[in-house]
């Protein structure tokens, strides 16, 4: 027998009345700060860093150095909302940097190798990308393979899949090719704009609102969200979980594969691995965007500030000549910092 | 290790009371049995044996009253003061108890290993494995001790958990519902483990439901009731019927609305469903339109299962006829498409999405339609006012329909399950468990929200151990027990005692 006489004893107390829920309820004045500061904190700072900042330096609030700081944080954005896609699921897609990488990769050695217009270049890296998002889905779905765990071993596998393809070197025009013949193809002009200024700032705010409006406003994202709070109760309810979760997985590596195509055409070049650097950041951004406005879940316009604030400090610390390679530590303390709201918040 | 003394020792606990804000668990019990002996404890769900046995055992150290061992006075708080004086417990699920990707020896000494091993760093093998196959070979059970725990089956590792509680210095065993979960054979092999500790001069506590076989294996009998002593009694001095009358005692009448609806014609008509895990065998039943009809049975008869599979939550073989319509089910999804609903048992976990606000739990199940633009884009206006009226029917008391459902209390939650389905507007409802952890207000709320469904010519399919609920609600009653439907009955004209005969495997 189960203890049901005691459960029901603890259960009809503890929530009589609709009152906080037990354990959060010390002292209301510092439970609302901290709400307020886990509601705004992200805003907060960015306008904070933004003040600092301005006032330390000479440059930092000019118009050029502050669309510096929009074109610098669009590849992460864009591949931070497939990622905080895959986190509304209740999944976590650490393969998409790689995908990035491999989007990169192959849209460069279309133009370059195979003479390919901007449209078939950009739709075979998205096509590329999408198996990536198709195999993903496949195993954890059918095999039951942890999230984490299994976008880990995709990540893997895709890196050295994009490094094979391009057989270890850089893709750029003019390439020396393994048979010491020169590659003859040019990258389109039309590609070109995608990575230039204003074309990938927009491309990322419309990607911004665009998911915003998917995950907030139609039943599909909704379903998202079900799906990731609670998959018993979402299959229960009778929402086709599977299908959902299959969607979110290929849509998280479609945007990475939007991130890797915007990249190849900022730098016009594929590097070895030139996606990988954008997971931390995008995971950064991902969880930052957590508390923004007080969602308590991934949503797009958190992870948009989130990549926003990650900017700005990049960028500012760099004006106050703070060296580029010690950036690390500050994006993975703000990083932690963020979890640290997060999850403090769930107990 | 049993004790050498072939002594009997006493055990017994006096005036014990325990209390958990609101409600007295226990009240003023007394518990004897000895070593040597099979001392069933036995009562309906919510009588208080889990919660006498976690006193015994020290998982609650807030209780009043004495506990004597051998006559003497033992100050049990916490499960080491238990354990040193050699009272262990084997609970219901094993796989909370083991760590499955460890050995079967290892599992075994685990104890052994954590308390005694004092300032020894080294773990030595092979005297572990030794002492763990002498403990094997003590109750005559053939597994490896260097097999792997999650290879075993459920009765290996019950076996795995007895064997680890007589590792240690073991004078009484507590066995939780230890059949529950076994076949008959299996079963069979654990009374003979339990004779064998028996004559080693341990003293067995065995709580079951399954009356029969209690008689089978136990000396001696103690009835509990509302978390009161009831009767000790030598087993040969009672019989089932005797037992079931001192379970149920006089019951405290409970107001249950009588629905107006007459049975119609058969709505939901299942044949033969059998679920892949073996919990649910070639059940077949009916529901009419406008009909309650309850499926009774002991917690583990299989009664969750059953709703489930007929959900297609799991998978399961059989045929599922909606009005004079063969339905495929596959999913939960095809189950809500072809009209089914279903009020799981698990409310936290399976009912309601914490998180999330009234509204949003209120409207999952309808999104569609409330949709606009071929149902995509969410409507909130139209989404608000259903939530609204939703709140309005069913009393939900929440301070507006977007607070979070989980600063709700259990009732309320519970009817937010409830509304979600009542949004949809199905043919049959499934209710699994629905007044568990219920307060009395919303119990009555949800009875009248049934009736009025029945009213409507709605079926309702009632599954659920309290008897006293079965006999309340329903028109008719299916018995389940141990997965199979050993019974049909017309509510009118049957009650408590026989339903609790069937539900314990009387025939």
């Amino acid at each position: 027998m189960s203890d049901t006489h005691t459960e029901k004893a603890v259960r009809s107390s503890s929530g009589a009345d609709p009152g906080p829920a037990p354990g959060r309820k010390p002292s209301a004045a510092r439970l609302d700060w901290f709400q307020f500061f886990y509601r705004y904190g992200t805003i907060v700072t960015i306008v904070l860093l933004i003040l600092f900042f301005g006032l330390a330096t000479d440059s930092f609030l000019q118009g050029q150095n502050i669309i510096n700081i929009l074109r610098s944080i669009s590849i992460v954005t864009i591949i931070a909302i497939g990622l905080t896609i895959s986190l509304a699921v209740g999944g976590f897609d650490l393969s998409v940097g790689s995908t990035a990488s491999l989007a990169c990769g192959v849209v460069i050695s279309m133009f370059v190798w195979y003479h390919q217009p901007t449209a078939i270049g950009v739709l075979a890296a998205i096509g590329a990308c999408l198996l990536v998002g198709a195999l993903n889905s496949f195993l954890i779905i059918r095999f039951r393979i942890p999230d984490m765990l299994l976008t880990l071993a995709v990540m893997f596998v895709i890196q050295g899949v994009a490094l094979t393809y391009s057989r270890g070197a850089t893709i750029s025009q003019n390439m020396v090719m393994p048979d010491g013949s020169f590659a003859t193809g040019q990258i389109p002009k039309l590609f070109a704009k995608f990575g230039q200024v204003p074309g990938i700032i927009i491309i990322m705010l419309v990607i911004v609102l665009l998911v915003h409006l998917f995950l907030n406003y139609t039943k599909h994202g909704r379903y998202m969200y079900v799906i990731g709070g609670n998959m018993e109760a979402a299959k229960l309810s009778g929402i086709p979980v599977n299908k959902y979760r299959i969607a979110a997985y290929l849509l998280s590596s479609l945007f990475a594969a939007i991130g890797g195509i915007v990249l190849g055409a900022r730098i016009l070049t594929a590097e070895v691995n030139s996606g990988a650097p954008y997971l931390m950041d995008a995971v950064a951004a991902t969880f930052i965007g957590f508390s923004v406005f007080g969602a308590g879940k991934p949503n797009a316009l958190g992870t948009f500030f989130g990549a926003v604030l990650i900017g700005i400090l990049q960028n500012g610390l760099v004006m106050m000549s703070v060296p580029y390679y010690s950036m690390d530590i500050v994006k993975g303390g703000v990083l932690a910092f963020a979890l640290a709201l997060t999850y403090y918040r769930k107990r | 290790m049993p004790a050498t003394a072939t002594e009997p020792v006493l055990l017994e606990m006096k005036n014990i009371s325990i209390e958990f804000p609101g409600v007295k668990a226990l009240d003023d019990v007394m518990f004897a049995t000895a070593t040597g002996t099979v001392h069933a404890l036995i009562g309906a769900n919510g009588a208080g044996k889990s919660t006498l046995m976690k006193v015994l055992t020290g998982a609650y150290p807030h209780y009043t009253g004495e506990i004597f061992i051998g006559g003497r006075k033992a100050d049990i708080r916490s499960p080491k003061d238990a354990k040193d004086l050699g009272i262990q417990i084997v609970h219901q699920e094993v796989d909370t108890a083991l760590v499955s990707y460890l050995t079967v020896g290892e599992n075994i000494m685990l104890d052994r290993m954590i308390n005694d091993s004092g300032k020894r760093q080294w773990v030595n093998w092979p005297s572990l494995h030794r002492q763990a196959q002498e403990v094997l070979d003590r109750l005559n059970v053939r597994i490896s001790p260097r097999k792997r725990v999650d290879e075993l089956t459920l009765a290996e590792k019950q076996m795995t958990l007895i064997a680890r509680a007589i590792a240690r210095d073991c004078r009484f065993l507590i066995l939780d519902e230890p059949t529950a979960p076994l076949s008959r054979s299996e079963t069979e092999e654990l009374f003979r483990v339990v004779r064998d500790l028996k004559s080693r001069n341990v003293g067995v506590i065995f709580i079951s439901h399954r009356l029969p076989e209690l008689f089978e294996i136990c000396d001696e009998m103690t009835v509990m009731r509302d978390g009161r002593f009831v009767i000790r009694e030598a087993a040969a001095n009672l019989t089932q019927n005797l037992l079931v009358e001192h379970m149920l005692g006089r019951q405290l009448e409970q107001q249950f609305p009588k629905h107006q609806a007459t049975p119609g014609e058969p709505a939901l008509v299942v044949k033969d469903l059998s679920d892949d895990s073996g919990k649910v065998r070639n059940v077949s039943f009916h529901v009419r339109k406008g009909e309650v009809v309850g499926i009774a049975g002991l917690v583990g008869a299989g009664k969750t299962e059953l709703c489930k599979a007929l959900f297609g939550y799991t998978r399961a073989s059989g045929e599922r006829i909606l009005n004079g319509k063969r339905l495929k089910i596959k999913s939960p999804n095809d189950a809500v498409r072809a009209g089914l609903a279903l009020v799981p048992e698990e409310r936290r976990k399976e009912g309601v999405l914490v998180e999330e606000s009234v509204t949003t739990n209120l409207t999952t199940v309808v999104l569609s339609r409330l949709c606009r633009f071929f149902g995509t884009v969410l409507d909130f206006g139209r989404e608000r006012t259903i939530s609204r009226k939703m709140i309005a029917d069913l009393g939900i008391k929440t301070p507006n329909e977007a607070a979070l459902v989980r600063n709700l209390s259990g009732g309320n939650q519970q009817k937010v399950a409830i509304g979600k389905w009542l949004v949809a507007d199905a043919e049959v409802y499934i209710f699994d468990e629905p007044t568990k952890g219920v307060d009395v207000g919303a119990k009555r709320d949800i009875f009248q929200l049934i009736a009025k469904l029945v009213e409507q010519g709605k079926s309702v399919i009632y599954a659920s151990c309290e008897l006293s609920e079965i006999m309340g609600i329903t028109d008719r009653v299916y018995v389940m027990y141990d997965g199979m439907i050993v019974k049909e009955l017309e509510t009118a004209k049957t009650n408590e005692e026989e339903l609790l005969f069937y539900s314990t495997g009387g025939k």
